[in-house]
């Protein structure tokens, strides 16, 4: 019966916090938003203080049911487990603990906040490694889907299911979503929850509390029978048979064993507390776990836009992609603060990323700062009435921010390249860039030309926003004849 | 939000389920005529009789030209859509022959190409389709082409000319045509530049003396002055035709659609004064006179249930007797045998039919539809937008009503989401009118004088006010 409540209970949460990083149409975000802002880290980092005492209230109550419902990546553990346990029944076996490796993963997590190497904490954190699987290997497959019957819709005229693009936003972060996925995979479909309880530095906090819980799974020594089919039937590898004893800090409340027992000699119940085994022997940590994959992107080939003199009618110019200018500073979207608040706070879930609609978030390549979301404008612009980052940022890395706030807040400047701009190059009139700021901090005015030539853009950077409209929307391919420089501070214009 | 998108959703597949089950029962009741055939050869089933298509003399050289006369300028491609749109796909050959082949069957034996159409591939490809059967069963029209200046030039003129000859593998041609004469920023100066000042005219006289042209004629759009000088010179000239833009739209309000254009019936009348025939371009205005709004299509299928709405057109055109031939574009089969049921034969509108086209007419002039026909002139554009999709589809959303004034519109939400997913759907969103920066350098090519910037800075000012919702 418990085990049946914590796996209903575990689906439900894994399929809303997929779905958050899957729907496109924020649909999913009004009704789960709350189930990431009660994931630990993003709470931590939030200094979210009723989640904080929340979870660490119901550890204590009732041991790491945290790890086996509410982690995204602990129940994904357990859908793998369940898949190898089909192939191979009875197959765990006790193990120590690794208590050393654990606590040195828990002390480079806390030193890595407080250094604020936010790379660090991004690979560590699990519910941001889940993220990273879900925006980077699950939403493709999700777009694809939705594409299909968009292309279906189109057929009957009906405009309910729209295409959407699918792109790889950084193959670093892809590099790394992939391997998370196989390693942490592989390590559950054979042993279960190695990663948590030797690595996830969150389990190692939640461990060291359900020690104490006041509800955990006790072993009726009167009944037992020493058969061992609990040890081998034991995801965490916790529960030395021989001794009949749990150790609490590795247990995840799952619930197996009770159902498992033909004696019935274990229940979940107010345990009396019992002396651990101490750390008897340390193994040499198995951390192939991080596995950085670096892909080089292949360089478009550069086909310069001309105008074409026109012999015959129809037919389509080619269209260069646009390539990303060499910003100084890189730009973060509105809500951020500064490049530091956004660092300091944000675990590179990529929820952020999976929400953005105009294409413009994807995920840092530096290492310092990787996985974190940057923003760039080849494929879109922050549109002006967007503000959906600040909306589902569960970490408070991203502040909530509304319309107005948005249109006032400046995240960068444009800077205006005479030797891309379409006006000097081709002589053409143009102008796109004024004709779409939102904020009207673009003039034309007269070049050196003369008055007869083609007005070039100025802009006013007191007033400009860095959203990023002009850049966009710039007809000089690859490079465009205005960029936008981030700002490494926000301010309010 | 939520609510209203999941209902959406079920309403979706509930019509997707409506859908299916008309589908099939359609194909009950296809199976059920089938059996019992109706007869009146009025209606979808009937077969289009192979002899009935109606002729017009050319009074020059009492030749026999069907009223039907085909359009190259909208042939298929190899994927399947006009070989007019996006992607470099070559022309379907296997399907145009079965076009023309089609065609030549049941009567159409006038053909109107020109070395600019489809991207320059429509001369070749009517040459192998047409080559394939007897000389003296078809007549064909073609063009002395002017885009580009480049080719304004007395050496360029002829090789282009000559060009034409080995294209279409012919040793004469039918009718020859000066190309839209009066368009481009200057009409006057541009035909000047074009065809007199390099002799170029008087080179086609000659060659029309010594029979390689049969017929020697113009077509024309814009300003009005180059037409009224042509036709001024009539005495000196001899023109044999003249092609014109006529339909029950233009008739009445093509000044009023852009006053840098004149009604057909002004231009009609000058070349019934002197016993000009006229070939009619543009009588469906490229479709927009098929693609009309619903009560616009419930009033003409009201009038003749079993008549398409497009019929009204060619049957408009084609009913006044000074017309020599109504050039459709056919890129499909459909288009062929929809507009061959409306000319074999061809059942002349009655006065009271033609004041109804009128009213019809003039009730469409309350849609403010762009007067775009499609023709791509105006294309490629050198930034890369697809200028003819983005202003249809703008048609579109105007005559489904999806073009809300404010967001008080009663189905704001619903036109919203249709405008603009329907808008990416149709047009890529490079292609798009926010990135047409003004350089207006496609106006000048536009035969309907569109102001093309103008038009597509409303549409993108439109798009931005949806968007961000303060329509």
């Amino acid at each position: 019966m418990l085990r049946k409540i914590r796996i209903t209970i575990a689906v439900i949460f894994f399929i809303c916090i997929t779905l958050l990083f899957l729907d496109f149409t924020g649909l999913a975000h009004t009704w789960f938003k709350w189930m990431t802002k009660i994931q630990f880290l993003p709470a931590i980092l939030a200094l979210n203080a009723g989640v904080i005492i929340g979870l660490i209230v119901m550890t204590l109550l009732l041991g790491r049911v945290y790890c086996s419902v509410i982690c995204p990546l602990g129940v994904m553990q357990d859908i793998f487990g369940w898949l190898g346990k089909k192939s191979k029944k009875n197959r765990y076996s006790y193990s120590h603990a690794k208590n050393v490796l654990r606590y040195i993963m828990l002390a480079i997590m806390v030193l890595a906040i407080i250094l604020g190497v936010g790379s660090c904490v991004a690979l560590l954190a699990p519910y941001s490694a889940y993220g990273r699987i879900a925006q980077n290997l699950f939403s493709p497959i999700w777009i694809w889907c939705n594409n299909l019957l968009a292309a279906w819709a189109e057929k009957y005229e009906s405009y309910t299911f729209y295409t959407m693009d699918v792109w790889v936003r950084s193959w670093i972060t892809f590099g790394i979503a992939a391997a998370t996925l196989i390693i942490v995979g592989i390590l559950a479909w054979r042993n279960g929850r190695t990663y948590c309880n030797t690595i996830c530095p969150v389990g190692t906090v939640l461990g060291f509390l359900s020690k104490y819980s006041l509800f955990k799974p006790v072993i009726d020594t009167t009944k037992c029978n020493g058969c061992g089919l609990c040890a081998r039937n034991c995801k965490a590898a916790c529960i030395d048979s021989k001794n009949h004893r749990i150790d609490y800090s590795r247990c995840v409340a799952c619930m197996d064993c009770i159902g498992k027992c033909h004696n019935g000699a274990i229940s979940y119940k107010l345990g009396i507390r019992k002396e651990e085994s101490g750390i008897e022997d340390i193994q040499g940590p198995d951390n192939s776990r991080r596995v950085f994959l670096t892909t080089t992107v292949a360089v478009g080939t550069v086909a310069v836009l001309h105008a074409q003199e026109k012999t015959v009618d129809g037919g389509l110019a080619v269209i260069t992609d646009k390539k990303i200018p060499d910003r100084k500073t890189p730009i973060v979207p509105p809500g951020a603060i500064g490049i530091k608040h956004l660092t300091d706070h944000c675990t590179a879930c990529q929820l952020c990323v999976a929400a953005c609609p105009n294409g413009v978030l994807r995920p840092s390549e530096k290492l310092s700062t990787l996985m974190q979301p940057r923003s760039s404008y080849e494929r879109g612009y922050c549109r002006p009435e967007c503000t959906k980052c600040s909306e589902v940022c569960p970490t408070g890395a991203i502040i909530k921010i509304d319309r107005a706030e948005k249109s006032s807040i400046q995240i960068g400047h444009a800077v205006w390249v005479a030797a891309n701009c379409v006006p000097l190059t081709d002589g053409v009139e143009c102008g796109n860039c004024a004709r779409h700021c939102p904020v009207g901090a673009i003039q034309m005015v007269e070049s050196s030309n003369g008055a007869d030539a083609p007005k070039i853009p100025v802009v006013n950077t007191e007033i400009c926003i860095g959203c990023g409209a002009c850049e966009n929307l710039c007809p000089a391919r690859p490079f465009s004849a205005i960029y936008v420089e981030g700002h490494e501070n926000h301010r309010t214009i | 939000m939520k609510d209203t998108k999941n209902i959406d959703r079920r309403e979706f597949l509930k019509r997707f389920g409506i859908g299916s089950a008309a589908v099939s029962a359609a194909a009950l009741t296809g199976c059920n005529s089938r059996q019992n055939p109706v007869l009146d050869d009025q209606t979808a089933q009937g077969e289009i009789p192979t002899d009935k298509m109606t002729y017009r003399t050319n009074p020059k050289t009492s030749e026999k030209v069907s009223i039907l006369g085909y359009g190259m300028m909208r042939l298929p491609s190899i994927d399947g859509r006009s070989a007019r749109e996006g992607g470099n796909d070559a022309i379907d050959q296997d399907m145009v022959n079965r076009l023309v082949d089609y065609a030549l069957e049941h009567g159409v034996n006038y053909f109107d190409t020109s070395p600019a159409y489809c991207k320059g591939q429509s001369e070749h490809a009517t040459g192998i389709a047409l080559s394939r059967h007897p000389r003296d069963k078809y007549f064909i029209a073609t063009k002395l082409s002017n885009f580009a200046p480049s080719t304004w030039s007395r050496e360029a003129s002829l090789a282009m000319y000559r060009n034409s000859f080995k294209e279409l593998q012919v040793d004469y041609i039918d009718y020859l045509l000066l190309h839209g004469i009066g368009m481009g920023a200057d009409g006057p100066a541009e035909f000047k530049a074009r065809y007199i000042d390099n002799g170029v005219l008087d080179f086609l006289l000659k060659e029309r003396e010594a029979e390689r042209i049969r017929n020697l004629g113009f077509s024309y759009h814009g300003d009005i002055s180059v037409f009224d000088e042509l036709l001024a010179n009539h005495d000196k000239y001899k023109w044999d035709f003249v092609q014109i833009q006529l339909n029950y739209l233009d008739w009445h309000h093509a000044k009023e659609i852009n006053p840098r254009n004149t009604d057909a019936e002004y231009l009609y009348g000058e070349l019934e004064k002197r016993g000009i025939p006229a070939i009619i371009m543009e009588p469906l205005l490229g479709g927009r006179l098929s693609r009309v709004p619903d009560n616009i299509v419930a009033r003409l299928k009201q009038r003749e249930p079993e008549r398409s709405v497009a019929s009204w057109a060619f049957r408009f055109a084609g009913s006044k007797p000074g017309v020599l031939t109504v050039l459709s574009g056919m890129t499909f089969m459909e288009h062929l045998q929809d507009n061959l049921r409306s000319f074999c034969p061809l059942v002349p509108i009655s006065h009271e039919d033609e004041k109804f086209l009128y009213s019809t007419a003039d009730l469409m002039m309350q849609y403010p539809t762009i007067p775009c026909n499609d023709c791509k002139y105006c294309m490629p554009c050198p930034y890369g937008l697809d200028i003819p999709a983005i202003l249809l589809h703008y048609n579109k959303c105007v005559n489904q009503g999806n073009v809300p004034e404010s967001q008080q519109a009663e189905n704001y939400r619903e036109a919203r989401q249709a405008f603009l997913v329907g808008y990416d759907r149709s047009v890529p969103k490079l292609r798009q009118a926010s990135h047409c920066i003004g350089c207006n350098q496609c106006s000048p090519h536009c035969p309907q004088s569109i102001d093309i910037p103008k038009e597509l800075h409303c549409i993108d000012n439109f798009v931005e006010h949806l968007k961000q919702g303060t329509l």
